[in-house]
């Protein structure tokens, strides 16, 4: 149940981990499709907050799974566009809303620290050593 | 019973059983419900707007809010996924801090949480309470919108409690302060925690004000007055009971431990528990 949209604010809290800490880069993913109600106005007013590079560039980086998924099913433009039309806006929503992670590992690109999710619920604890 | 706090650390109290609860109790479901939209209601968000909310403890279930939930107790989140929730979940220890970037909700709610972050479970310097609440409400003041709200419904048990967490809070930058509804009343009597960021949205910096009549002035706990008020009494010279040490007692006492078999009492004499000469 980690959709990009949740993924897309995440980042590592290890202790000492404050640069380079983002995006979390998946691994050895499982991957669900969940329809969701289509809300154009939440995303007009969540976009400033996206990361696109991140968005795109983890789907990118991402195992073959998620990208045939955002670069197939769907195209996201690799620039954040400017003007919001409808279709824009259903891809968005579908590559933010309706991918569920179900299995798989989040790995912080500066500490290597592994996040593994399974059932779809990402462990976030940390070892006594890596509290902040 | 003693306080579910007290009893073992969370992620091991919300087992299966209490957990369970959640789905099948429907009281408890009722007033988890009741919590959560005061804390709803306290949040004042913008009505026309679709806001992004963080869940603290994923006892609470939004109708109509996109949101993301952490709860430390597996047994919890389980029964958050077989309620179908829409909102992501996260396994997570609060105290140890949140990793989302600056800036991410909208808003936060707890409902009946920030009191598991005041007992110590290890004697690791980071698992003291406040260091785990300084964690805590650095990380969320940080993910949180400027201007923003977060609304924490908890239990406190003393005023001390309500003392440190609020200190914590302001240090981390929060504005805002203790709400309490139904002061006085035993059961109906909630507590709740309004924490700004920024102007703490809406346009106002106020603190809401807690329902049915009077507020707390001072955010004290109702038993704590009458503590000290009893405790002023004993100072004024009426102390209750104090327990008066007379020879009989004093010969009872050394026949039993020389009965026990105690090596060194005394041997009893005239001398024995006599009177004293008065101090002044």
């Amino acid at each position: 149940m980690v959709r990009l949209i949740t993924h897309n604010l995440l980042a590592c809290h290890a202790k000492g981990c404050t640069s380079n800490n983002f995006p979390l880069q998946f691994q050895n993913v499982q991957i669900e499709l969940k329809e969701a109600e289509f809300n154009p106005t939440f995303l007009e007013t969540f976009m400033p907050k996206l990361e696109w590079k991140a968005l795109v560039d983890s789907a990118k980086e991402a195992s073959a799974t998620i990208s045939r998924y955002i670069l197939g099913n769907t195209s996201l433009p690799l620039e954040q566009p400017e003007m919001l039309d409808e279709e824009f806006l259903k891809n968005l929503h579908h590559v933010l809303l309706e991918i569920h992670v179900e299995e798989g590992i989040m790995i912080c690109p500066n500490c290597k620290h592994n996040y593994p999710i399974s059932n779809g619920i990402p462990n976030m604890l940390l070892a006594e050593h890596e509290i902040g | 019973m003693s306080r579910p706090e007290l009893q073992a650390p969370p992620e091991i109290y919300y087992g299966d059983t209490e957990a369970k609860k959640y789905t099948k109790n429907t009281r408890n479901q009722q007033i988890q419900a009741d919590m959560t939209y005061r804390a709803l209601e306290l949040l004042n968000l913008p009505p026309d707007q679709p806001a992004f909310l963080l869940d603290i403890g994923c006892g609470s279930d939004e109708e109509g809010y996109i949101w993301t939930g952490v709860d430390i107790a597996p047994s919890m989140l389980e029964v958050a996924l077989e309620r179908e929730v829409e909102g992501d979940l996260f396994l997570q220890d609060i105290g140890q801090g949140f990793g989302f970037r600056p800036g991410s909700f909208d808003g936060a709610i707890s409902i009946s949480v920030l009191q598991w972050l005041l007992n110590a479970e290890t004697s690791h310097p980071t698992s003291s309470p406040p260091h785990r609440l300084h964690r805590f409400f650095t990380t969320l003041h940080s993910a949180l919108r400027n201007p923003s709200r977060a609304v924490f419904q908890f239990y406190p048990s003393s005023d001390d409690q309500i003392q440190l967490i609020t200190s914590i809070a302001q240090k981390a930058g929060f504005g805002g302060g203790v709400v309490v509804d139904y002061p006085n009343s035993n059961k109906a009597r909630k507590v709740f925690l309004c924490l700004f960021v920024g102007g703490g949205g809406g346009g106002q910096q106020q603190i809401p004000e807690g329902l049915d009549g009077e507020m707390v002035e001072d955010g004290k706990v109702r038993f704590e007055k009458r503590r000290e008020r009893d405790l002023r009494k004993d100072k004024s010279g009426k102390r209750k009971s104090q327990k008066v040490v007379d020879r009989d007692w004093i010969l009872r006492k050394k026949e039993l431990y020389r009965k026990r078999g105690k090596e060194s009492v005394p041997r009893d004499s005239k001398f024995t528990g006599r009177k004293r000469k008065p101090t002044f």
